[in-house]
């Protein structure tokens, strides 16, 4: 075998084997959808599956990965920390379930 | 200053030194644009999660799972075939890597019409942009915008890759291209992971 047909061989596996997980974890988040737990245990354990797709393709199919650290952990910082400043409102979207009315300006 | 320390238009040698992460500028442009779309995407998501959470009346519409799961699989092997495209443009071999680069395209465009397909099913069954048959009308604007941003982000990367298959095929582009519109894809990809849960998942119709 060449050097060539070596690498390409050699490749395929890593792939192979994340794609295998990203099907079963999409698969998962299927089998959660019909599991009889409220809306919001749903929501968390479907997130969390989905959080853990997307660092896998983020890591291995966008070889994030293979970048140098100082690349990876700039984009890790900067984005988990816009994604956490979104958060702020979720308290107002209960107000907003209960019909609660707004704060009065004064 | 020495001449030794000019360069190309007069510029310090210093300035011109190199691009930050040692990464190609192309390359950079689009984890640049991707940090972005992110963003974007994310905004839209938890603007819907907001909308859900606080609407008592929002709708369940989705009686069958089995539409979004034949979608979900084909953008995820498009991802695969992506990755042996890029594999293949690495390896030097430009006609294997112009197949698997149109694989991934018709996946593509076989992700957008059972797309389109499901929309057309839903404006069937009386969903507009602002008024369903289920419950709230914010439903229908959250859905078709969240999904057709995403949809628009699909039919971009198809055209863009037939265009980046065609010229590296022709020899205007090299493996560098296919591997900075594979980041693309695979953008794509990720974002329907979280479309998928949020949108069609939590509402089905039990």
């Amino acid at each position: 075998m060449t050097t060539a047909e070596e690498h390409k061989s050699g490749g395929i596996g890593k792939y192979l084997a994340v794609y295998l997980c990203l099907l079963a974890l999409a698969g998962l988040q299927f089998v959660i959808a019909y599991q009889n737990i409220d809306a919001s245990q749903m929501f968390s354990r479907m997130l969390a599956v989905a959080v853990v797709e997307a660092g896998l393709a983020v890591m291995f199919f966008m070889h994030l990965w293979a970048e140098k650290r100082g690349f990876l952990l700039f984009v890790a910082i900067f984005t988990i920390f816009i994604l956490l400043t979104l958060q702020y409102g979720w308290t107002d979207s209960f107000r907003m379930l209960v019909g609660a009315p707004f704060a009065k300006a004064y | 200053m020495s001449e030794a320390d000019l360069t190309m238009e007069g510029h310090p040698a210093g300035l011109m030194a190199g691009t930050p992460f040692s990464m190609p500028t192309k390359k950079l442009a689009m984890w640049l644009f991707i940090i972005a779309d992110t963003m974007t995407f994310a905004a839209c998501l938890v603007a819907y999660g907001f909308l859900r959470n606080g609407t008592p009346d929002w709708p369940r519409p989705f009686h069958s799972i089995t539409n979004v799961a034949l979608m979900t699989f084909i953008l995820l092997t498009s991802s695969l075939t992506m990755l042996l495209g890029l594999r293949e443009a690495k390896m030097g071999d430009k006609a294997a890597a112009f197949r698997w680069t149109m694989i991934t395209a018709a996946a593509g465009i076989l992700f957008a019409l059972l797309h389109v397909r499901e929309w057309l099913g839903l404006i069937d069954e009386g969903m507009t942009l602002f008024k369903n048959p289920w419950g709230t009308g914010l439903f229908g604007s959250a859905f078709f915008s969240i999904t057709g941003l995403h949809l628009t982000h699909v039919t971009a990367g198809v055209i863009a890759l037939v265009v980046v298959g065609v010229r590296y095929k022709g020899g205007r582009y090299n493996a560098d291209d296919v591997e900075i519109l594979g980041l693309y894809w695979h953008f794509v990809d990720l974002v329907w992971m979280f479309v998928v849960p949020l949108v069609y998942l939590l509402n089905l119709a039990h």
